[in-house]
């Protein structure tokens, strides 16, 4: 049973830990979870995190200095309410440093089974991580790109058939400008097809609910992050997410 | 150029050094890696490219650099030294022979933008040389703190024509810098990024080590002639990022006879925390698309390293050295800022040569390692001191 293979389409927002206060992390959980959204990316926060545009850095290094940390964001999941699904989100040297044994039982403790570790390739994955990551049962969601060879994606969808594929909307760092146009919209919908049975989501520099419905007509459903977190830096949350029903 | 597989200067297909290096990046890079990975194995071995890249070191940078007998420091050290001078390299410093080797491969990519990221600004002076040469458009990035306190270097870079572009993020240094070069590149893919030191994703340890080790290529003809052998018994060589050091050690790797020895910045003090000196401090982790050994606290944040040398101040270390010294192969010192300005002193003072801060860490060194009266050694000088006056001046 595939958790992100559902019925209708979805939204995923993608939260960072420890932002904008140390512990607003639970309270983020249940307001999404009220407000009907599929599932939570919660960003593990890093120093220098390679792929994300100003709007995330800036969230990260808030939550770094608040104090995040990942034994202290396992600690405030593991008191969570909230029944949402949870993929978690980092970067790779955080997780290292915590020890990947630790992470993968943390992990499996909380029941969550994917993880996006944007920074881990396919190839470095299958070679040295694979087996340890399945005996835990955590399968992590690896990113394509609108570019991507149809070989690589096909590649990718049977790594992910136990999570989903993260389609970024176009090769660019997160928080861009969203250029939605039929053709690109067409590359997506093929991308899908490629993807057969594997969930496909797509995220970055989605904004509005426009954005989201257009994605969605082409795949299983939006991450929303930049846009997001943008609303949660200005208190306007609730707003948003009001806007997207 | 000599182009011999080598353990460790050469990876495997997957651009791993033992357990270091790698190619960690986010899925949006891999277009431009594997661009230029396939590049680098299609030219760099081709007679022509080779041909251009020596004449170019030859009649533009100076080279072969000479390799000097120092015979202040043989006495003092009751020892044979030599300094092999790559700070008389046209623009001062190693910088520029890795500058010119991707400048050329850039050139038969068809790229007409060149990014780069520089942290004192040696290797954006050397990129932006080499761009202007080459009509290139540079763009730097520099950490908007390194260009405040490397202002003249950044006034350098423009007067050279390069656009100098702050970068603002975290520390707002070099470790910024390269993120948001990274980042640039992932959103300029048709830009060619232009690496300055032996870190990154494979295969750039593995280019720019190939482009350096011309330095201990020459060291071994230079020693033939003046002892009778082209091997030393040590190899001294300050590493930030180490590219100077994987040049100077090149060519020395497989002969276990030759000592290499790599120095580290311990800034105030390797127990002070104000240090650089990776290989005593840190442990494994990914910085900058590979795996290496890494400054960073106890979660898993990448530490701001301290030196006086802002060549020396980066908180990784290439993975190639990262797996000799794990190996044992290379052998690492620390010095602290007090101890390398005293060394830059001695030898402005003794020899008339004034060394760059990161080369008087190398010189330093010999202090702390274990000489025999028939030791000879060879001293990475790999810059000038020009850059550095202000320290020196101040240290007075």
């Amino acid at each position: 049973m595939n958790v992100f293979k559902k019925d209708k389409k979805q939204i995923s927002i993608f939260v960072t830990a420890g932002y904008p206060k140390l512990d607003s992390l639970n309270e983020q959980l249940e307001l999404l979870e009220s407000n009907g959204i599929d599932f939570v990316e919660v960003g593990i926060p890093f120093s220098d995190p390679l792929a994300d545009g100003p709007t995330i850095q800036a969230t990260s290094e808030i939550a770094i200095n608040n104090g995040m940390n990942l034994p202290l964001l396992f600690e405030q999941l593991h008191d969570r309410k909230s029944t949402l699904t949870i993929v978690l989100m980092g970067y790779f040297n955080p997780i290292i440093s915590f020890g990947i044994d630790n992470f993968l039982n943390e992990c499996q403790l909380l029941g969550i089974s994917t993880v996006i570790l944007p920074d881990l390739s396919i190839e470095i994955y299958e070679r040295y991580y694979q087996a340890k990551f399945e005996s835990k049962g955590v399968f992590p969601s690896f990113l394509i790109t609108p570019e991507s060879s149809n070989e690589r994606i096909l590649k990718t969808a049977e790594l992910c058939k136990n999570s989903f594929v993260y389609l970024v909307s176009s090769n660019a760092t997160t928080g861009g400008q969203s250029n939605f146009s039929n053709d690109r919209l067409k590359r997506y919908a093929k991308i899908k097809e490629i993807c057969g049975n594997t969930p496909m989501f797509i995220g970055f520099g989605i904004q509005s609910s426009e954005d989201v419905e257009k994605v969605q007509s082409v795949s299983d459903g939006a991450i929303i992050g930049s846009a997001y977190l943008k609303a949660v830096g200005k208190g306007e949350e609730i707003e948003y997410l009001n806007e997207l029903r | 150029m000599q182009l011999k597989a080598q353990p460790y200067t050469q990876p495997d297909d997957l651009g791993f050094y033992g357990e270091f290096g790698g190619a960690f990046i986010p899925e949006l890079l891999r277009p431009n890696v594997e661009e230029l990975d396939s590049a680098f194995r299609q030219y760099c071995s081709q007679d022509d490219f080779k041909l251009e890249f020596i004449c170019l070191l030859k009649d533009y940078v100076g080279r072969p650099t000479p390799l000097y007998h120092s015979k202040k420091l043989s006495k003092k050290y009751k020892c044979t030294v030599y300094l092999k001078r790559e700070d008389l390299n046209h623009t001062g410093a190693h910088k520029i022979n890795n500058a010119l080797g991707q400048i050329l491969l850039a050139k038969k990519m068809g790229k007409k933008t060149i990014i780069a990221e520089t942290g004192a600004g040696q290797h954006g002076v050397a990129t932006a040389t080499a761009c202007a040469l080459m009509d290139m458009e540079c763009v730097v990035f520099m950490g908007e703190i390194d260009m405040k306190r490397q202002a003249p270097n950044v006034k350098r870079m423009e007067f050279l024509g390069a656009t100098v572009i702050p970068a603002t993020s975290g520390s707002k240094t070099l470790k910024d810098a390269t993120n948001e070069a990274i980042r640039y590149w992932i959103n300029h893919p048709d830009a060619y990024y232009l690496i300055g030191s032996v870190v990154g994703p494979h295969p750039y340890p593995e280019m720019v080590a190939l482009f350096q080790s011309v330095i201990s290529q020459e060291m071994r003809s230079q020693l033939l002639e003046k002892t009778g052998s082209e091997f030393p018994t040590k190899v001294v060589a300050c590493v930030g990022g180490g590219s100077n050091a994987a040049g100077a050690f090149y060519h020395y790797y497989q002969e276990e006879s030759v000592e290499l020895i790599a120095v580290e910045a311990s800034g105030l003090g390797l127990k002070s925390g104000k240090s650089a000196a990776t290989s005593f401090l840190g442990s494994p982790g990914v910085l900058h698309g590979s795996m290496t050994l890494l400054m960073q606290g106890e979660f898993g944040q990448v530490t701001e390293p301290y030196s006086i040398s802002a060549g020396l101040d980066y908180p990784g270390i290439g993975p190639l050295h990262a797996h000799s010294i794990e190996e044992g192969r290379t052998k690492t010192v620390s010095v602290t800022d007090k101890e390398a300005l005293s060394a830059a002193k001695s030898l402005s003072q003794n020899e008339g040569i004034i060394p760059a801060l990161e080369s008087a860490h190398a010189l330093a060194a010999l202090q702390h390692i274990e000489i025999k009266s028939n030791d000879i050694i060879v001293i990475n000088l790999s810059g000038r001191g020009d850059k550095d006056m202000k320290h020196y001046i101040e240290s007075k």
